[in-house]
């Protein structure tokens, strides 16, 4: 078992990653394709740089950096996080456990505004299928995204659940491995229903509209399950059941304690500054915490 | 601690109550729902009417209020639903609305 899971390998995850393996902690970083900074094309504003450097290079330095102090790195997308004394982080490759996790993923990509979405939760629009794949027992629901963590909500439901079906609302599928699960790419245009989903109203593709078919279609759903993107830290926050803040943002207190005994999180995720010096702290002070919180599991 | 709430107990324990009730809809399996125990349990002691319903063990209750996702969290006044919280809610959130 590892003492300390972070994930993600921004400035906050590198920061935290530096501070708990100097804290004799022997982090293990999981991270998985290019986050915020690899954007930036000239950082100007952060201390010690004479020189503009650009994001992808600052990036590149801090995770230099970390593996030379002996910080381990695996390149995998967390799918969830269960557990309850210790976490398994589950993962594209494969279950890690860890005695504290620090989620430092970057702020989560913004969900496409479709219609009903919001309306309906509670109501059928659901973002945890662990939780409530109970309620479709042979049911007919329909997954959002178009990646791994899209994949893993649909086999957890399918196991239950009649018919489900991945929606990628226009996106490419972008799974790394073979599935049955049926995959949909129109453009969602909504999702109906009054007091409960009833379906989703699909744009109907361009060759469909080229051969002046019918540009709109219906196709029933009893359930909605969100999943869009890949698992960022809202998303696994909001799966275990850490609180989240009026915007969204996982909740922390100045330790980067979130709710949950065990989870911290560090940097975009937590909301305020979307700056390197702030995900730089918080990732510091997030090290820091999961060490002595690690330290104190084991005296007592 | 939350009263159990079952089929039999449900209408004279949350309909007929003169005070406002609380009902925690969750689930053993759900991890959300194992976060937001504690938090109704706090509000009993504190002398709220708060009441929990088992989904597994009540699967009826569920659909008579059409709980689709859990943890549902749904404050009745007068017989009637208020309220309606879906997913891991605050205490102070919850405190404030039984409150009002």
């Amino acid at each position: 078992m590892e003492k300390i899971i972070i994930i993600g390998a921004g400035p906050a995850g590198i920061s935290a990653a530096l501070y708990a393996s100097r804290g004799n902690m022997d982090p293990l970083v999981l991270h998985h394709g290019p986050g915020a900074l690899d954007k930036a094309e000239k950082i100007e504003n952060y201390y010690g740089l004479e020189q503009p450097l650009s994001g992808k290079e600052l990036m590149e330095r801090g995770i230099s950096q970390a593996k030379a102090l002996g910080v381990r790195f695996v390149e995998a997308q967390v799918l969830g996080i269960s557990g309850f004394d210790t976490f398994q982080v589950q993962t594209t490759a494969g279950t890690f456990e860890a005695e504290a996790v620090i989620l430092s993923t970057g702020s989560s990509r913004k969900a496409p505004k479709i219609p009903g979405v919001k309306e309906l939760e509670g109501k059928g629009v659901s973002y945890c299928a662990v939780c409530d794949a109970f309620f479709y027992r042979g049911k007919d629901v329909a997954v959002l995204g178009n990646s791994d963590f899209a994949l893993h909500e649909a086999e957890t439901l399918s196991n239950v659940a009649g018919n489900v079906t991945i929606y990628t609302d226009g996106e490419k599928p972008e799974f790394s491995r073979e599935h049955t699960i049926p995959v949909n790419t129109m453009k969602i245009q909504s999702i109906q229903g009054e007091e409960r989903v009833s379906g989703l109203k699909l744009e109907e593709d361009l060759s469909a509209q080229e051969t002046g078919g019918e540009h709109q279609s219906f196709v029933p759903a009893d359930g909605v399950f969100v999943a869009i993107g890949t698992a960022g830290s809202t998303e696994i926050a909001r799966q275990m059941g850490a609180e989240l803040t009026g915007q969204g943002n996982v909740k922390i207190n100045e330790k980067m304690e979130t709710t949950i005994p065990g989870l911290y999180a560090a940097g975009d995720c937590t909301g305020g500054l979307l700056q390197i010096a702030k995900a730089v702290y918080e990732g510091a002070q997030a090290g820091i915490s999961a060490g002595q919180y690690v330290r104190q599991r084991n005296r007592s | 601690m939350a009263k159990v709430l079952t089929a039999q107990n449900f209408e004279a324990e949350v309909l007929r109550s003169e005070k406002p009730v609380l009902v925690d809809f969750w689930a053993t399996w759900c991890g959300p729902c194992m976060r937001q125990a504690p938090i109704v349990d706090e509000l009993s002691q504190e002398g709220f009417a708060v009441g929990k319903v088992d989904v597994d063990q009540e699967p009826g209750l569920a659909q008579q209020f059409g709980v689709m996702s859990i943890p549902t969290l749904i404050i009745f006044k007068n017989g009637k639903e208020a309220e309606r919280l879906v997913g891991l809610t605050p205490k102070d959130r919850l405190k404030s609305l039984l409150e009002e």
